[in-house]
């Protein structure tokens, strides 16, 4: 055990973590049922894990089964915990550590909207097609942009709008799937 | 096969095929169609309480000392949230319980309507899962997985919410059965990993300081899982200490028991917990009472953890062989292969573990000095626990929460499983009380005693009226200091005797408020006449409130306290409690 005693100000025995935590991207196989995207978010909010991304959509429609996928940073302790703990509620199938198990590819989608005119705006879409990212709405002084990738990607595609115009992002949370032919 | 029904006869036809006879209820507008279903059949018995608190509690009660799941029927709204309580009590001390909450019409949900609330959302993480039925074909379903939930893997409170709607609509129900309730994502592992169970017996067969840790998990696991252990006990020849929640799994005549540990669990257990080279931890979690300081818990053993919930191993202490599995059948897996590799308990390895054991026994942590001008609360005990022995009824205790509750554990003796009824994980106030109506439901023939204290009590006293109407003998033996004895403990620990709202200024006559509910008061406060009252008490049919006056500033000991490691246990002869802890150790509780 690497915990030890604190003199915290608050009740009984806290300890401090000395372990570093990680980013991990975990996926969670669950019924489709009202409710468990609450279920899911409570179990993290109750035992004060962190969510850094959240992505759920149903992705089998016929056995009405949703994908979350989760980003959590935390240590390797406590990644262990969080995996049990959701294997614990009763409409969770399945949970994958995908970082752990290390195979995998993930990717998030971001819609960008830039303002501009002149060579700002000349700027704007010539660094759009390096990062290939796509014109999905155009007036003559904006760009709504949709650009897919990893994570980092989108962040250095907004940090490069920034200057030229930006006006706002939406991003959708990662969706990560792992590699080769076998399934989750 | 289907039947056609209301959904209101269907909860009460599920209820009939799932074998419950009580349930413990208050009706109220939403839950009217059920209340009528129910007025009309004579399978299901209703106990009508008087606060929906009590209703978790009974149920509690009831569900510990049968190992049948408790059931709870209460109205939408407040009858929902004022089960909350017990629903957590039972979430956190692994209690199976169906409990039934009426919700609005569907068309008013979300409107806030009269009486709703969201019962779902609010009992989300005090349930083990939660259901609102919103279509009556998903009734008999959810209504057997309810129970199937509650009962099977590690035991937990299942909410069922149904609309009113949906109690009056029309559909088919059809029985329990295994095909409909195998459920797609919910399967507990009950079949401890072979592997994981010879290395376990390998390294018992090592073992020259081992120890047995035990808790509720092996009462969750049956009668039969005590029967094993105490087998295994005698096959090895090891010592057995056990958690609050695990009293009664082995009997505490049996010379291998060491009593209880944790905060105020003897001297011999703690320091064989601390100094032990194998602990075999057979359903229990580890809890913050039983650790105390994590990282200076048992610094030297190898850890053996046997729990049905993968989740509660390597959350506090790390273990070296984790098993996941019922514990009754990885007892049995053990008792096999232990006895497939030698037929001789390790008596002479351990022999000068024992004597080491026994030194410490002879420190005597429980004692205390009696009087003979005031009753002492643990003589108090003691003198309960000699004149029950002589009953020839089953005795089961249920407690409240506080001093009170740690002197039964330590000295009320249990030699059987499911007899003893306490509040462990949420360390609820006003269980006890309740908890002894859903016992004496439950066994109607027994001798049920709830172990109070003055101010826990009257958290839950209005249930008085409930055993008065049902005829059921309750005894609530208060140890009555007029104070929260626990809480002025931790203030003269903590916090320079400063008895921040800690004492009773103003108490009810506990006799006079016994009769007025339509018992009998007793009250004692002469040393001298009280094995006379407490047979006055055994004695009476009927609920008896027991108002036992007793030393005012007794501290509970021996006490582990707040940021040392079990080695360092204040024992009774201790004066001043106040010095005791550091500065850093304040901060703790």
């Amino acid at each position: 055990m690497n915990a030890h005693l604190q003199p915290t100000g608050s009740a009984y025995f806290l300890t401090q973590e000395t372990q570093q935590t990680e980013r991990h991207t975990l996926s969670v196989l669950v019924d489709n049922e009202p409710g468990i995207l609450a279920r899911v978010v409570g179990l993290f909010s109750a035992r004060g894990y962190n969510i850094e991304s959240l992505t759920v959509s149903e992705t089998e429609h016929g056995r009405r089964l949703s994908r979350i996928t989760v980003v959590v940073i935390a240590t390797p302790k406590t990644l262990v915990q969080i995996k049990l703990q959701l294997e614990r509620l009763v409409p969770v199938h399945r949970v994958h550590d995908l970082t752990a198990e290390g195979n995998y590819v993930e990717r998030e989608l971001a819609l960008i909207k830039v303002k501009g005119t002149g060579d700002h705006r000349a700027e704007t879409l010539r660094l759009a097609d390096a990062f290939r990212a796509h014109i999905i709405d155009a007036t003559v002084e904006s760009f709504v942009f949709e650009v897919t990738g990893k994570p980092d990607k989108i962040d250095s595609f907004i940090a490069l709008m920034t200057p030229l115009g930006l006006v706002e992002v939406v991003r959708t949370g990662l969706a990560a799937i792992g590699r080769g032919a076998e399934g989750m | 096969m289907a039947e056609k029904m209301t959904g209101a006869e269907m909860v009460i036809q599920a209820l009939a095929d799932q074998g419950v006879e009580h349930i413990f209820g208050y009706p109220g507008g939403a839950a009217l169609p059920i209340y009528d279903a129910m007025f009309q059949q004579d399978f299901v018995q209703h106990i009508l309480v008087r606060h929906e608190q009590g209703a978790t509690h009974m149920a509690e009660g009831y569900a510990r000392s049968t190992g049948k799941p408790g059931v709870v029927l209460v109205t939408s709204g407040p009858g929902a949230t004022n089960a909350v309580t017990g629903l957590t009590d039972a979430l956190m001390d692994s209690i199976p319980l169906v409990c039934i909450t009426a919700q609005v019409p569907t068309t008013l949900i979300g409107t806030d309507g009269f009486q709703e609330c969201d019962t779902v959302g609010i009992t989300r993480s005090c349930t083990k899962h939660n259901y609102l039925v919103k279509d009556i074909k998903d009734l008999p379903r959810v209504l057997h997985e309810a129970f199937h939930i509650a009962t099977t893997g590690r035991p937990g409170p299942v909410v069922v919410d149904i609309p009113k709607d949906i109690q009056f609509a029309v559909g088919e129900y059809y029985k329990p059965e295994s095909e409909t309730l195998r459920h797609a994502s919910y399967r507990p592992r009950v079949d401890g990993d072979v592997k994981a169970i010879e290395a376990a017996v390998d390294l018992m067969l090592k073992a020259e300081r081992p120890i047995f840790y035990t808790g509720g998990g092996v009462i969750n696991a049956g009668p039969e899982a005590s029967e094993n252990l105490r087998e295994l006990a005698e096959l090895t020849g090891f010592p057995v200490t056990s958690t609050l929640m695990g009293l009664g799994a082995f009997p505490a005549s049996n010379p291998q028991w060491m009593g209880m540990l944790g905060m105020h669990g003897t001297y011999e257990a703690n320091l064989a917990m601390h100094d032990c080279d194998v602990m075999i931890n057979i359903g229990a979690r580890f809890d913050d009472r039983i650790t105390g300081r994590v990282d200076a818990f048992s610094p030297n053993s190898r850890k053996i953890h046997v729990d049905i919930d993968p989740s509660s191993i390597n959350k506090i202490v790390r273990v070296d062989i984790p098993i996941v599995g019922d514990c009754n059948r990885v007892l049995e897996e053990m008792i096999r292969i232990w006895r497939s590799k030698t037929n001789q308990p390790r008596t002479e390895a351990i022999a000068p573990w024992w004597k080491q054991i026994e030194t410490w026994r002879a420190v005597g942590s429980l004692n205390f000095k009696n009087s003979d001008t005031v009753i002492k609360p643990q003589w108090a005990i003691q003198r309960l626990y000699e004149a029950t022995k002589k009953q020839q009824k089953d005795v089961f205790i249920t407690t409240e929460v506080g001093q009170h509750q740690m002197w039964a554990a330590q000295h009320f003796h249990f030699d059987k499983p499911n007899r003893w009824m306490t509040s462990g994980g949420l360390g609820t106030m006003g269980y006890g009380l309740p908890a002894a109506v859903g016992v004496q439901v439950a066994h109607p023939d027994a001798l049920v005693i709830d172990i109070a204290g003055e101010a826990s009590v009257q958290m839950t006293m209005q249930e008085l009226s409930t055993a008065v109407q049902y005829r059921l003998p309750i005894k609530i033996f208060i140890l009555n200091n007029e104070r929260m004895g626990m809480v002025r403990q931790w203030q003269d620990l903590l916090h320079g005797s400063r008895y921040a709202h800690s004492y009773s200024e103003s108490l009810p006559d506990f006799v006079k408020l016994a009769e007025a509910y339509g018992g009998k008061g007793i009250r004692c406060e002469n040393p001298a006449e009280l094995d006379a009252a407490i047979a006055e008490m055994l004695d009476y049919d009927g609920p008896v409130l027991f108002d036992v006056i007793v030393e005012k500033d007794e501290n509970c000991l021996p006490m582990i306290p707040s940021g040392k490691p079990h080695n360092e246990i204040i024992l009774p002869d201790t004066a001043n409690i106040g010095s005791i802890i550091d500065e850093k150790g304040r901060a703790l509780v």
